[in-house]
């Protein structure tokens, strides 16, 4: 059903390449391709920097910004003025090129995994065979990008941001890909347009999408955890939590540098939420089947619009892991799940459609999520804290009223110091 | 000799030429990097998706990724002292470069003609895999397995029963 | 179980974000400088002078005796006392301040000034949003801008306004009662002239304000 509406962009593109001459018409389809996608997201952008600010204030009970214009309206473009006029501060003995690298390897990065996004019937601007693979190839130069700006800024701190960053995001890579494996194998293609248009059918009233089955609510589950924490994003911002590291990676930033990096955080987020669209949430279908009168494009926006209230809720809501905590729970917990979902999807696709898989799906997937979350729990206790270079047990300074050393003697010292 | 080929290939050079010729090892990385995407974009320019995207998935997202952290680990800032140099590498380097390039023009004159392009989608790499290369895709994920627990082996901490519950 | 925690959490921050749309006493914010937060009876800011009656020249209480100057802590109050006299609060005719500079980038309100004074005549204000533009002398108050009347000062605090009024009144009062008494004893000195010269008897003095 391709309504005008419906395929409202493609039309106006194939009308303007009529006008141009034909040897010029593969590169002006090109450009005519790309340009929306440099608009509309970062136009997005400066919409979700103020739902953001809004909807934390309001969830923290309290208004957001509501003085830069009617409800706060103009406040990104208030924001974009201020990151463009500020001073560009550059460490005296920073990499000059590699600081000036950074900034802009990460937006174009984060620009790039776009290409291969469906977001609307017939509007995908690279139609790939292996789609899908090359938006987690693109995605791991953003990887690449975070270190450069820690290592160029020459701080302690920066370095220090830009290590746990870079091991957070390897960490986490690996349960995302997983996660879009289950769906790979479902749908025995890479190519984002056949995965989308596998969930765009209807039976009765209601889609196909990958959700509504037990391992598509797990997977979808662990892909979005993964795209948090990916996206650097709370609870999972320890590398640029501003009461832990200051900015972390990007402390030596300011102005238009610093803007870029939020851009490229931001957009990196809208990518990784977009994938999750196309493989979980089929795409731009309607998810009603007497809805499909409203635009395709639409429905991917507003499937966006929802994924990204959700993340605003979730860092409105919890607080920060630390890195142990991020890293055990990527390598203990997301990644057997990962692993387990591949194999629930094979099962579910070898056995009959009926409510005889659906059973014993939920089933395969809920026994070891309990089980390995309760063992997760038992075996985490609190340990007494010890300190390197310093000879154990310690005889005279522990009093019996304090269990544990709570201060730690000065290693080598002739006699203890009384606590 | 198309346009995209060329900008492409003059990337893959400079990267890497640039990798050997610069001081600074981060440097060195980084134009290493840019080399080798320059090599997976000529990968995807000839048509192998597979190999060009896995390409950058595994050079660009691990190796590299590996090789800076190992330079950030174990990098000492060192003296910039100019190195002396002699003639005889650019020599060695120009005398192979002659014999290289008479070999390839002496057997192009008798060229025959290309055979058709083969069509490696990534189905059918996926059925190789499984069905006519399964063997060494086992022992390839064993070698992997067994490198993985060792790497852990080694960082483990030696002294993991320090810790006493409090009484 | 591994989840539980957190869906706790987020119907928690979610019931947070729909009641601050519903329910207004969520939102705790004072929307300043539309909304100003209500001021307790005992606020006090900087110090002002009070003035009887419409004149603020002829009605002001200060009689400078300087104590207030003097016994200030930072030192911000300077006055210099006039030649000539006017009748103060309760009619007697005191000297008043030519000049009475008060520099409120200097005080630190403490209240000395209103506590020492025996006048009731400067009185603590309200009033804290005084920023100005201009550096030198937009924060030093002179006497016209210190001055303000007894019903602001009923308005702003109104029990110890009652009170100092009362103490006024009484006072006014006795001060009329002596000046009447006095006025008779005069009309009846002068009316009995002859009888004066002869009498040794002093008269007793009465009605001495203490």
């Amino acid at each position: 059903m391709t309504l005008p509406l419906d395929q409202l962009f493609v039309l106006t593109k194939q009308h303007l390449l009529a006008h141009i001459p034909t040897p010029a018409q593969p590169i002006a389809s090109a450009i005519l391709s790309v340009t929306p996608i440099l608009i509309a997201f970062p136009l997005l952008f400066a919409i979700t920097t103020l739902l953001e600010r809004k909807g934390l204030g309001r969830i923290q009970n309290r208004y957001g910004p509501n003085r830069t214009g009617p409800l706060g309206l103009w406040q990104p473009i208030a924001d974009g003025i201020k990151s463009l006029t500020k001073e560009d501060i550059v460490p005296h003995t920073a990499d000059h090129a590699v600081h000036l690298l950074a900034p802009i390897l990460i937006a174009a990065a984060s620009f790039l995994g776009y290409a291969v996004l469906p977001i609307g019937r017939n509007m995908t601007l690279l139609n790939l065979n292996a789609g899908v693979l090359y938006f987690f190839a693109v995605g791991s130069l953003v990887e690449l990008a975070v270190f450069m700006a820690g290592w160029s800024s020459r701080s302690k701190y920066s370095l220090l941001g830009a290590m746990r960053a870079i091991a957070q995001m390897i960490s986490y890579e690996v349960p995302l890909v997983l996660a879009s494996v289950s769906v790979i194998m479902q749908s025995g293609s890479l190519s984002t347009v056949s995965i989308v248009e596998q969930q765009a059918t209807y039976t009765g009233i209601f889609p196909h999408w990958n959700i509504f089955t037990p391992w598509g609510i797990l997977g979808f589950a662990l892909f979005m955890v993964a795209a948090c924490a990916e996206s650097n994003r709370s609870p999972f911002d320890l590398p640029e939590g501003e009461s832990e590291i200051i900015a972390g990676y990007y402390i030596e930033y300011s102005g238009f540098k610093f803007a870029l990096f939020f851009l490229g955080e931001y957009l990196g987020m809208f990518a990784t939420s977009g994938m999750a669209i196309t493989l979980f949430l089929g795409g731009w279908s309607a998810p009603l089947s007497f809805l499909t009168f409203i635009p395709s494009y639409l429905w991917f926006f507003l499937k966006l619009l929802v994924l990204i209230a959700g993340f605003i809720w979730v860092r409105g809501t919890l607080p920060r892991l630390r890195m142990d905590q991020l890293m055990s729970l990527a390598w203990q917990f997301i990644l057997p799940l990962a692993i387990l979902n591949i194999f629930v999807v094979g099962v579910w696709r070898f056995l009959p459609s009926g409510i005889l898989r659906w059973l014993i799906c939920t089933i395969l997937i809920i026994i070891p999520f309990t089980f390995l979350s309760r063992t997760l729990k038992k075996i985490k206790k609190f340990q007494t804290r010890t300190y390197a270079f310093v000879e154990y047990p310690i005889t005279s300074t522990a009093s019996p009223l304090c269990n544990t050393v709570l201060t730690a003697p000065i290693a080598n010292s002739p006699e203890p110091q009384q606590p | 000799m198309t346009p995209a080929f060329l900008i492409l290939a003059a990337i893959a050079v400079a990267g890497t030429a640039a990798a050997m010729a610069l001081r600074n090892p981060i440097h060195c990385i980084l134009a290493l990097t840019a080399g080798l995407t320059g090599i997976a974009a000529l990968y995807l320019q000839l048509g192998a998706q597979f190999a060009g995207l896995t390409q950058l998935m595994v050079y660009v997202g691990a190796v590299a990724i590996l090789a800076v952290f190992a330079i950030m680990m174990t990098h000492r800032p060192s003296s910039t002292q100019r190195e002396t140099y002699s003639l005889t590498g650019p020599a060695i380097a120009a005398a192979l470069f002659a014999v290289l390039a008479w070999a390839i023009c002496h057997t192009t004159t008798s060229a025959q003609p290309l055979p058709p392009e083969p069509s490696a989608t990534v189905q059918q790499i996926g059925d190789a895999l499984m069905h006519h290369f399964v063997l060494p895709l086992e022992i390839i994920g064993l070698l992997l397995t067994a490198a993985l627990i060792g790497a852990v082996v080694i960082a483990m901490d030696p002294t993991k029963d320090q810790s006493k519950e409090p009484q | 179980m591994i989840g539980n925690g957190i869906l706790r959490g987020l119907t928690e921050t979610a019931r947070n974000f729909f009641g601050s749309y519903t329910k207004k006493e969520r939102l705790t914010t004072i929307q300043y400088p539309e909304e100003r937060l209500p001021q307790i009876e005992a606020t006090r800011d900087f110090p002002f002078l009070v003035y009887d009656g419409p004149d603020w020249h002829e009605g002001m209480r200060c009689v400078a005796c300087q104590i207030c100057e003097k016994e200030c802590p930072p030192k911000c109050i300077v006055i210099e006392k006039s030649k000539d006299k006017k009748p103060d609060a309760v009619g007697k005719p005191q000297f008043y301040p030519a000049i009475f500079n008060i520099d409120i980038s200097v005080c630190m309100s403490c209240q000395i000034c209103v506590e020492v004074c025996p006048f009731d005549a400067i009185k603590m204000d309200v009033e804290y949003d005084l920023p100005t533009d201009d550096r030198f002398t937009g924060l030093l108050f002179d006497k016209q801008r210190l001055s303000k009347s007894n019903t602001y000062y009923n308005q702003i605090h109104p029990t110890e306004a009652a009170a100092v009024d009362t103490a006024l009144a009484e006072e006014r009062a006795k001060a009329e009662a002596k000046a009447k008494a006095a006025a008779e004893a005069a009309a009846a000195k002068s009316a009995a002239p002859p009888q004066a010269a002869a009498q040794p008897a002093p008269q007793p003095i009465s009605g001495e304000t203490k």
